[in-house]
């Protein structure tokens, strides 16, 4: 059990600081949308469903669709 | 989108909403309620949104605004029932009829959908305030700027 917290909070880690490594921002939120439906699993596992259902909704649908209507409607700054 | 994307959506569109609804309804018994249910069911507008495009979805401001007013109204009032003794005494607990069936036994059981008095009622208050208010922000924020998006 302590084997797939350590899997899955390894995971989140890797997804947050893909997040903050890549260059293109579509790849980056997409990142940010994997690491929060990992921590999702990870309230799963530590027996907190209602958390889980709220951030699987939240944090890795409704953030990831506003982050990436906000991308569509602007342009990065190198592009001017 | 592509035609891919918008056949999937029709298709898990249902499955979600039926999903939403489940985790509202049974509030009370099982893990979720309104704000986890609301929560699966806004991120359906978002959904719709991304896909198909705010501007097809235009109309829906008004009845979100109408929405987000009869979910709070609805709570508060629902508590107002209960004002002879305490604010939110749970008036319909009890009493027979859809809401209010005695709880069947003690122990283990897979728990009775029709006995939790108001607090269903207020689950759905919950539930349609947090769908009105989270999709118009989504739907808002997809109409506002520039006109391409």
């Amino acid at each position: 059990m302590t084997a797939l917290h350590v899997l899955t909070l390894s995971l989140v880690v890797i997804g947050a600081a893909l997040a903050i490594w890549f260059r293109d921002l579509l790849a980056s939120v997409i990142a940010l949308a994997g690491a929060s439906l990992l921590l999702s699993l990870e309230f799963y596992l530590l027996q907190a469903p209602d958390v889980a259902i709220a951030e699987a909704g939240i944090g890795a649908a409704l953030t990831a669709a506003i982050y990436i209507l906000a991308i569509r409607k602007t342009r990065p700054k190198e592009e001017e | 989108m592509s035609v891919v994307v918008r056949t999937v959506t029709r298709v898990i569109l249902p499955v979600a909403l039926a999903f939403g609804a489940y985790v509202i309804m049974h509030g009370h018994l099982t893990p979720g309620g309104g704000f986890q249910g609301g929560a699966v069911t806004a991120s359906i507008v978002a959904l719709l949104v991304v896909v198909y495009g705010g501007a097809r979805l235009k109309g829906a401001k008004g009845w979100f605004a109408v929405l987000e007013d009869v979910g709070a109204l609805a709570f508060v009032l629902l508590a107002f029932l209960g004002i002879g003794a305490t604010f939110f005494r749970n008036v319909l607990a009890g009493s027979g009829g859809l809401f209010g069936a005695p709880v069947p036994q003690l122990g283990p059981n897979p728990g009775a959908l029709d006995t939790a008095g108001t607090l269903p009622l207020m689950n759905w208050a919950v539930g349609l305030k947090v769908i009105a208010g989270l999709g118009s922000v989504v739907l808002l924020l997809s109409l506002f700027g520039r006109e391409d998006g």
